[in-house]
């Protein structure tokens, strides 16, 4: 456990930055007039949450990096990456992860439907702090939650975590609920170099973009988390969120033994992936994985240009303002005195302008980049639960296979005649008969959920695309009428020149 | 060559005037000698001018007559006006720069290697947008040649070159072959003499007030906007490739609506419909810049280099006058060879002050272009970026209204 008095408080000047950036960004977006109706719901605040590729095999070495400390007490290996020990539950109401509580009937989904209305819970993620030196640092952020809801033990908690807290958390939420077909969200990518730098104490303008980057990422992450109603009152979510302790997720540690099993279970999901040839009998599932395939492609293919487009951008305001500067001595040299003047004037409107589009860059990068990358990583999360429901199909296919087995076993047993063997014999049979039973009733329970989390999803995606395109149209206009502003102040400028 | 017949079939004259406009804002349309390049053909190594007189001068055969001319002739009319003494005193309107379409063309050949891992409404797009973009360096590359031959015939003097007359009027090749490797060795070397020679004579001090401070000023000027020049390219290059980053987003936008099964379809679509259209607004805002702003620095920078070969020469004079006269003090007191000295110095004397008038008007003229010129253009960017914006706000505005209606 880790020991409260142990947060080295080292405000890094970078912090002051990091909020400053924050709130630039925040400015941005904000400053756009938006007609909806300020409620505060998760929505508003930023729709779209992240994280990583769960099977990214660069993972392993990026957890080295940054977790591995050597005089960190807890190096214990927890050999089993199952679902967690019992946690002191914070909450006063326990809902354990079993099967039939979350078998809904119709009915169920409306409420479902109608609950989410009057969804109110806000989460930020905020203030970024350096704790300790070199290697050994590491980012600590305040996580806030305000809330009415009564699952939460106060209106508003505030705690601090660290990232590799919210990989634990998306560890066990993952291990908990993908098996049963829930779209868990996926945690936001690690990066070797973007922390390194930050270690390292590097307080230049891409390390503090970095974390600034990061700390958003991190926010969407839990909104998109709260949102889906079982992960909500999930109690390693509440504890998360509520408790000022956490036990130190050291199962994200790549050479940790849960490291490794990991990286063995991935290899063998793989291969597994490879020889299942599931006889697929709904037509739904077949359809829907083409979908997700092609969403895939396209959203990957966007997100290239997108980021393309916040490149090339950020490039002409970086263009613009040299030839702003450079426009500006030009004035200074030409000796016809209303032309110097107005070439000064256009010098000063290309200033701006270059302001214009660095913060139109913004925009595109935190509004339509950061969404893609969501979106391809949460759409990976899908293609996962959809493999799930194959292996629990393979699973009951198995057990049908074993259960033949038994069978003829214990007829040859009978033919032989050894009675105390038949006992036994007839016993195994009826275990297995029980095994494909119970086979069945998880293929259809996963599918059931697929069906369901699906639609959720699909709904989820289309206001989160909705909202944000919205969004980003909004500041594109808004760049359009402050160039307009500018240029309108310039003609009479240029029409000056005598 | 399939672009060749392009050209020559769209060919804008409107764009021209335009841009001659751009460049040479007082020079008035004389009726006695009107010059025109009313015609060009691009082949697969050069470009064929067809340039148009019209005149009431008795020096030509006819009222009105074309010839077919090439880069190389050009040149060869700027060089030879540049190397007439009788024309030291004057800005010789600088020469236009050499037809270049290689990046073009390289474009295009990688697109047609690449077509096979492109879809065919991309691989079409792009290649209309790598023709529209030959196209614009063509149709440039014409505006300039004519710039040239525009300023010459507006010229006082230059106008009646015979020269000139002779490439307006003969309807043969010129034979003017581009320089050999011998003779551009030979112009390597004279830039070097010069250049050195260019120090020397720009140390000494000018007596007159108004060159001395040309002098200062031209320096600084030129400097200043090869830099302005070479930065409004960097800008309008990274403008160019934003849009081309959009035009890709709208076909992907595109593709996803086609495929999506869920209302973000007619989403999709929509959106990707406002971004094709809002890419060639951008595209227009590049190449209206490219026009406006960097084609007015680019002639600037070649005519500031034109005024400081003016006073290049006449400092030339200058110190040629002064070496003259100390040659006549020393004839005078050695008493020897006195006349020879005389009549020297007279010439040098005469030469320096012919060069010092022309120049001076010459260079108040330039001044004067120079403004009107920045004026124009300026006025008009301003208009022009008025325009696009306006254009790009009314596009969004009425694309978020049927978005936001949908929901």
């Amino acid at each position: 456990m880790r020991s409260t008095g142990s947060y080295a408080h080292q405000r890094c000047v970078a912090c002051a930055q990091n909020i400053s950036n924050q709130k630039l960004v925040q400015g941005i977006l904000d400053s756009i007039p938006s007609p909806e109706a300020a409620c505060l719901s998760a929505e508003d605040i930023s729709p779209s949450s992240n994280g990583p590729r769960d099977d990214d095999p660069d993972d392993l070495f990026a957890e080295a990096t940054e977790e591995v400390s050597l005089d960190s007490p807890e190096r214990q290996p927890i050999l089993s990456d199952g679902p967690s020990p019992a946690i002191t539950p914070v909450t006063p109401v326990m809902i354990s992860p079993r099967v039939d509580v979350f078998d809904r009937s119709p009915d169920q989904d409306e409420d479902e439907e109608e609950n989410r209305d009057t969804f109110d819970i806000q989460i930020s993620v905020s203030d970024p702090e350096k704790v300790g030196d070199g290697m050994n640092a590491y980012m600590v952020y305040k996580v806030t939650t305000k809330t009415s809801l009564s699952i939460f033990s106060r209106d508003e908690v505030c705690v601090k975590r660290r990232f590799s807290d919210f990989l634990g958390l998306y560890s066990k939420l993952a291990s908990k609920y993908m098996h049963m077909g829930y779209i868990v969200p996926p945690a936001p990518e690690k990066s070797i170099v973007g922390m390194t730098k930050v270690k390292v104490g590097k307080e230049d303008l891409s390390s503090v973009e970095f974390v600034e980057k990061r700390r958003s990422a991190l926010e969407r992450y839990l909104l998109r988390t709260v949102k889906h109603p079982a992960l909500l009152k999930d109690p390693d979510v509440l504890q998360f969120l509520e408790s000022s302790e956490l036990p130190r997720a050291v199962s994200t540690q790549a050479l940790s033994g849960a490291g490794i099993l990991r990286m063995v279970n991935k290899a063998a999901d793989a291969v597994n992936k490879m020889t299942i040839k599931m006889n697929e009998s709904d037509a739904w599932f077949e359809e829907k994985q083409q979908q997700f395939e092609n969403l895939d492609v396209q959203l990957r293919k966007l997100h290239a240009s997108v980021e393309s487009l916040v490149c090339h951008r950020k490039e002409l305001s970086v263009n613009t303002a040299s030839f702003a500067k450079s426009a500006a001595m030009l004035g200074n040299s030409e000796d016809h005195t209303a032309l110097s003047r107005a070439l000064s004037q256009l010098a000063e409107v290309e200033e701006k302008i270059d302001q214009l589009h660095q913060d139109q860059s913004y925009a595109d990068f935190y509004l339509i980049s950061e969404l893609l990358g969501d979106y391809v990583r949460l759409i990976t999360a899908v293609k996962g639960v959809f493999d799930q429901r194959m292996k629990a199909w393979a699973k009951w296919q198995d057990a049908q296979v074993m259960l033949q087995r038994k069978r003829e076993a214990e007829a040859k047993l009978q033919y032989a005649n050894k009675p105390d063997k038949l006992q036994q014999a007839t016993d195994e049979i009826r275990e297995w008969e029980g095994k494909v039973q119970q086979g069945e009733r998880d293929f259809e329970q996963i599918s059931k959920n697929i069906r369901r989390e699906v639609g959720r999803f699909e709904k989820d995606r289309v206001k989160d695309f909705r909202v944000v395109i919205i969004k980003y149209l909004e500041s594109l206009v808004h760049t359009q009428q402050q160039l307009i502003k500018y240029w309108e102040a310039f003609l009479p400028e240029a029409k000056a020149i005598a | 060559m399939l672009l060749c017949n392009v050209a020559a079939d769209h060919f804008n004259n409107c764009f021209l005037i335009l841009m001659l406009g751009a460049v040479n804002v007082d020079l008035q349309t004389d009726a006695t000698l009107q010059v025109d390049i009313s015609d060009a053909l691009s082949e697969r190594d050069k470009v064929k001018f067809t340039v148009h007189t019209k005149s009431t001068l008795p020096n030509f055969k006819q009222n009105e007559f074309s010839v077919v001319r090439q880069h190389e002739e050009f040149i060869w009319l700027h060089d030879s006006f540049v190397e007439n003494e009788e024309y030291a005193g004057y800005i010789i309107p600088p020469a236009p720069p050499k037809p270049d379409f290689d990046a073009s063309r390289e474009k295009l050949q990688k697109l047609g290697e690449g077509e096979g891992s492109m879809t065919k409404e991309e691989f079409t797009k792009m290649k209309q947008e790598l023709e529209a973009e030959y196209l614009a360096i063509f149709k440039k590359t014409v505006a300039m040649h004519e710039v040239f031959l525009c300023r010459v015939a507006a010229h006082p003097v230059l106008r009646k070159d015979l020269n000139f007359h002779v490439f307006l009027e003969y309807n043969q090749d010129l034979s003017v072959r581009g320089k050999n490797k011998k003779e551009k060795l030979e112009d390597f070397f004279k830039n070097v003499v010069k250049s050195a020679d260019g120090v020397l004579v720009a140390g000494v001090k000018d007596v007159d007030d108004f060159f001395e401070h040309e002098k200062t000023f031209l320096l600084e000027y030129h400097n200043r906007v090869k830099d302005s020049s070479a930065k409004s390219d960097r800008m309008i290059r990274s403008h160019k490739s934003a849009a081309d980053d959009i035009n890709r987003i709208a076909s992907t936008l595109y593709t996803l609506g086609t495929q999506d099964s869920t209302d973000l379809c007619k989403f999709f679509l929509k959106v990707s419909e406002l971004f094709e259209k809002t890419r060639k607004i951008e595209a227009r805002v590049a190449a209206d810049e490219d026009l406006k702003l960097a084609d007015l620095l680019k002639y600037y920078l070649r005519e500031s280099q034109a005024a400081k070969d003016l006073l290049y020469r006449r400092g030339r004079a200058l110190v040629d006058y002064e070496n003259a006269n100390k040659a006549l003090d020393k004839a005078r007191a050695k008493n020897k060879d006195v006349l020879q000295a005389e009549t020297t110095q007279q010439v040098c004397c005469q030469k320096f002050e012919k060069i010092s008038e022309s120049a001076k008007q010459e260079l108040i003229d330039f001044k004067t272009r120079r403004v009107a010129a920045f004026r124009k253009n300026l006025v008009e960017l301003a208009e022009l970026e008025l325009k696009h914006a306006k254009g790009n706000l009314q596009l969004l505005q009425s694309c978020l209204g049927v978005l936001k209606g949908d929901t």
